[in-house]
C-alpha cells in the first residue's frame, strides 16, 4: 500500500530531485536583471526624452519589481524578500558613496584652477591700477592659512593636555562606579553633542564679558574649538588607554613602581600610537569648523598673525564668506572660496592619512 | 583598533565597567582604583601632583560645561527680558517686528526641528542600510575599507558640503521639485510656489542627511556587530534567509542602539549651520512647505550665522538667546540618546552573558571571564575590530 502511494507521488522515469537545490535562480541573477532593467529603462527614457535621473530611478524600480517577480515565481516569497532587501542595502551603500565621490570631485575640479603658489603665498586684495583706472581683485589665502594654523594649533595645545589627563583620570585613577567618574563620562558624552555654533557663542560671550564688546580674536576662536575638541580627545584616549593590557600595570606594580611612574613609563608609551591617532583625527575634525570661528574670530581680508587682537581669517571662513559675502568681483570671490575649500579638504585628508598610518604602523600586537 | 570617530561611547563599555566593579571585591588581582593600590604603595609627592593634575583636568570638563551654560545665560538674559517693541535696538534690524523674545525664537525652533526631522527621514533609513551592508552583507575583507570610506564622509568639513550643495544638489533636485509640486501639490509639504533656483528646504535637508549618515551608520554598525554570533547562527540553522536572520536576531538586539544612534544623528543635524545657511533661502516663519523659496522656515544656527555680523548690541544678545535655546534642545536630545543606550542598550539582562565582548572588556575582566570572552572574540566577524 505504501509503495503504491510512493509511485503515485514520484514519477520513476524522472531523476530524483534534491529539495534543497530546487527552485534556485542562477548565481548572478541580480546582475542579469540589473542589465536587463537598465536596457529597458534606457529605452523608455530615450523614447520619452527624459532626464537621466528618471533613467536611474526607473531602472531601479524595474529592477526591484523584476527581481521580486522572478524570485517569487522560481523560488519562494521568502527568498524574494531576501533578495529585495539585499539589493536595497547595496543601493543604500551606493547612495552614501555617491555624495562622497561627488563632493571630493567637485571640490577638486572647482578648486584646482585657483590653487596655485600665489594663492597660498599672498594675502590677496584689491589692486588699483591708476593707468587704466581699474580695480583688479587678486585672490590670496595666506592670511587664512596662517589663521587656521594658529587657531587650530592653540586649540590643540589647550585641549590635548586636558583631554589626555582626563582620560588618565578616568582609566587609571577613578573607580568605575565613583560619582565623579560617572559624571565626567556622562558630561563628556554630552559635550560631544554641543552644536559647534553654540561653542562659538560661548567663546564670544566669555570674551565680551572679560574684554568688552568687539572682542573678536583668534584666541577666542581657539577657546571655542577647544570646547569641541576636548571631548573627542578624551573619548579616543580613554579607549586607547583601556586597550593597554592590565598585566603590564600589574607587573609594574609588583616591582614596586609607583602609580605615577607606571602611567608615564608603561601605560602611555604602550598606548602612544593610538593616542596620536586620536589626536590627529580630533584636529582634522575641528580644523574644518566654520561657524564657531566665524562667530568668535569674525573675518577679515587683512593679514593678522596676532591671535590675541582683532579678527582673524581662516580657510573655512574664507570659503564661507567668498560665497555668502562676496566682493564686487563675485566670480573671483567664489573662486577663492573653492580654492580655500580644496586646501581645507587636502589638509583634512592628509591629517587622516597620517593618523591611519600611525595607527597601522604602531598598533600594539593583539589589538588588531 | 576601533577609533570611533563619532565620539560615541560604545555600549560595551558601561558593562565593562560594571563587570570590573563586580570583580573588585572578589578579585584581588584588580589593582584598579586609587584605594587598594595606595594602601600598599608609599605615596610620593610626584604621585599626588600627577593625581591632582588629572583630577583637575576632569574637574575642568565639568567647569567648562557649566561655563558654556552660564555665559550664554548671562549674555542672553537682557534680550530675553527686554520689551522688544519699545527697545530701539530690538525694534530694528534683523529682530524688528517681534513682540518679545519667544515670538522670535518660536518659529526658529520650529524650523530647526522641521529641517532636522526631514533630514532624519531621508538619512536614517539609508544610514541603517549602510550599517547592515557593512556588518552583514559586504565581503568580510572589504568591510573594513568600506567602513572607512563612510567614516571619511564625517571628515569632510561642513562648509565643503555647503558649497557642494549649492552647485550640485540644488540643480540636481530642481526636476524633482517641479515634479512633486505639480503632481503632489495638494500635500502640505509640497505646496506653495515651487522654487526656480533650488534653494529649498528639501535641498538643505538632503545635504544635511548626507552629513548625518556617517554618525548614524558607524554607531549602528558597531551595535549590529555586537549581536551574539550564536543567535545569528541559530536563526540560520533553523532555515531562515539572511533577511529573516537579521529581522529575528540582529534588529531586536540592536533596536535601542539604533534609536539612540538616530537621536545622536538628530543632535548633529540640529546644530548644523553652514550647509543650511548657504543653501536654504529662508524667512522666519512657521511653514510646512519644503519646495518654496524665501518662504522656508529658518533654523536657529543658520539664522545666527547669517545675522551675527550685522547685529548690534541687544540684537546680538537676542541671537545668543536663540543659541541658548539650541543648546538646551540639543542637550536634551543627547541626554535622551545616552539615557536610552544606557538603560535599554544591548546586553542588558540575560543577554549580557552571551554578548561577545571587545578586547577592552577582556583586558579588565577576571581571568575565567576573559577566557570565555576571548573565545567570543575569535567568534566575532573580522570587521568588529578593524
Amino acid at each position: 500500500m505504501s509503495a503504491a502511494v510512493h509511485t503515485q507521488t514520484r514519477d520513476p522515469r524522472r531523476p530524483v530531485v534534491n529539495p534543497l537545490t530546487t527552485g534556485q535562480l542562477p548565481r548572478f541573477v541580480e546582475l542579469y536583471v540589473l542589465v536587463g532593467s537598465a536596457i529597458v529603462s534606457g529605452g523608455i527614457a530615450l523614447l520619452m526624452g527624459h532626464h537621466w535621473g528618471t533613467f536611474v530611478i526607473l531602472g531601479l524600480v524595474i529592477y526591484l519589481v523584476a527581481l521580486a517577480v522572478l524570485s517569487t515565481m522560481a523560488e519562494s516569497r521568502r527568498k524574494a524578500v531576501d533578495r529585495i532587501v539585499r539589493s536595497l542595502v547595496c543601493i543604500a551603500f551606493l547612495l552614501a558613496i555617491a555624495p562622497l565621490i561627488s563632493t571630493l570631485a567637485t571640490v577638486a575640479i572647482k578648486g584646482i584652477g585657483d590653487l596655485n603658489w600665489s594663492f597660498i603665498s599672498t594675502t590677496g586684495g584689491a589692486v588699483f591700477n591708476p593707468a587704466t583706472l581699474k580695480v583688479t581683485i587678486s585672490n590670496g589665502a595666506l592670511q587664512a592659512i596662517v589663521g587656521t594654523l594658529e587657531i587650530t594649533g592653540i586649540a590643540a595645545l589647550m585641549s590635548i593636555p586636558v583631554g589626555i589627563l582626563t582620560s588618565i583620570y578616568l582609566v587609571e585613577y577613578s573607580r568605575p562606579n565613583q560619582l565623579m567618574a560617572r559624571a565626567v563620562t556622562f558630561l563628556v558624552d554630552v559635550m560631544t553633542g554641543i552644536p559647534s555654533i553654540v561653542a562659538g557663542l560661548f567663546a564670544l560671550s566669555l570674551f565680551t564679558i572679560i574684554v568688552g564688546p568687539k572682542a573678536f580674536s583668534g584666541f577666542s576662536a581657539s577657546v571655542a574649538l577647544s570646547v569641541l575638541m576636548i571631548p573627542i580627545v578624551v573619548r579616543s584616549c580613554e579607549e586607547m588607554l583601556r586597550l593597554v593590557p592590565h598585566d603590564l600595570r600589574e607587573a609594574s606594580f609588583a616591582l614596586g613602581v609607583s602609580r605615577y611612574s607606571t602611567i608615564i613609563k608603561i601605560v602611555l608609551p604602550t598606548a602612544i600610537a593610538g593616542i596620536i591617532t586620536g589626536v590627529m583625527l580630533a584636529i582634522a575634525r575641528v580644523i574644518g569648523e566654520t561657524a564657531p570661528i566665524f562667530i568668535a574670530a569674525s573675518f577679515t581680508n587683512n593679514f593678522n598673525a596676532n591671535p590675541f587682537n582683532g579678527p582673524m581669517q581662516t580657510l573655512p571662513v574664507l570659503a564661507y564668506t567668498g560665497y555668502k559675502f562676496p566682493s564686487q568681483d563675485i566670480a573671483a570671490s567664489n573662486a577663492s572660496a573653492w580654492g580655500a575649500a580644496l586646501l581645507l579638504v587636502l589638509i583634512v585628508v592628509i591629517l587622516n592619512i597620517i593618523a591611519r598610518i600611525i595607527a597601522r604602523a604602531f598598533a600594539p600586537k593583539g589589538a588588531r | 583598533v576601533s577609533t570611533n570617530e563619532s565620539g560615541f561611547r560604545s555600549s560595551a563599555e558601561p558593562f565593562a565597567r560594571s563587570g570590573a566593579a563586580g570583580s573588585d571585591t572578589t578579585d584581588p588581582r584588580t589593582p584598579r582604583g586609587a584605594g587598594s593600590a595606595r594602601a600598599k604603595v608609599k605615596s610620593r609627592p610626584a604621585d599626588r601632583i600627577f593625581f591632582g593634575l588629572s583630577f583637575g583636568a576632569a574637574t575642568l570638563i565639568l567647569v567648562i560645561l557649566a561655563a558654556v551654560a552660564l555665559f550664554l545665560i548671562i549674555q542672553a538674559i537682557p534680550a530675553i527680558v527686554a520689551s522688544w517693541q519699545h527697545n530701539p535696538d530690538l525694534s530694528s534690524g534683523p529682530t524688528a517686528g517681534y513682540s518679545n523674545f519667544w515670538s522670535y525664537v518660536g518659529p526658529l525652533i520650529w524650523g530647526t526641528l522641521f529641517v532636522s526631522a526631514i533630514a532624519l527621514i531621508i538619512g536614517a533609513p539609508i544610514a541603517i542600510g549602510i550599517a547592515l551592508f557593512i556588518s552583514h552583507y559586504a565581503p568580510r575583507r572589504l568591510a573594513g575599507i568600506l567602513g572607512y570610506l563612510i567614516d571619511l564622509l564625517a571628515a569632510v568639513p561642513s562648509i565643503v558640503f555647503g558649497l557642494w550643495g549649492i552647485i550640485v544638489i540644488r540643480p540636481l533636485l530642481l526636476p524633482l521639485t517641479t515634479f512633486l509640486n505639480h503632481n503632489l501639490g495638494w500635500f502640505p509639504l509640497f505646496g506653495g510656489a515651487a522654487s526656480t533656483t533650488g534653494s529649498t528646504i528639501l535641498a538643505g535637508a538632503v545635504v544635511l542627511a548626507v552629513m548625518i549618515l556617517p554618525i548614524i551608520s558607524s554607531i549602528s554598525r558597531e551595535i549590529f556587530l555586537q549581536t551574539p554570533r550564536l543567535h545569528e547562527e541559530a536563526a540560520l540553522a533553523l532555515g531562515a534567509t539572511k533577511w529573516e536572520m537579521i529581522k529575528m536576531a540582529v534588529l531586536p538586539y540592536a533596536r535601542s542602539g539604533v534609536v539612540s544612534a538616530t537621536l545622536l544623528g538628530l543632535g548633529r543635524a540640529l546644530g548644523e549651520t553652514m550647509a543650511i545657511a548657504l543653501i536654504i533661502s529662508p524667512s522666519i516663519q512657521i511653514s510646512w512647505r519644503i519646495l518654496t523659496e524665501s518662504q522656508n522656515s529658518q533654523t536657529i544656527a543658520a539664522n545666527i550665522a547669517l545675522n551675527f555680523q550685522v547685529a548690534n548690541g541687544l540684537q546680538r544678545e537676542a541671537l545668543i538667546g536663540t543659541g541658548l535655546m539650541l543648546f538646551v534642545i540639543s542637550l536634551g536630545v543627547n541626554i535622551l540618546a545616552r539615557f536610552i543606550i544606557g538603560r535599554t542598550g544591548p546586553g542588558t539582562g540575560s543577554k549580557r552573558k552571551t554578548k561577545p565582548a571587545r578586547p577592552s572588556v577582556a583586558a579588565t575582566s577576571a581571568p575565567i571571564e576573559s577566557a570565555a570572552l576571548s573565545m567570543a572574540i575569535i567568534d566575532q566577524p573580522e570587521g568588529a575590530q578593524s
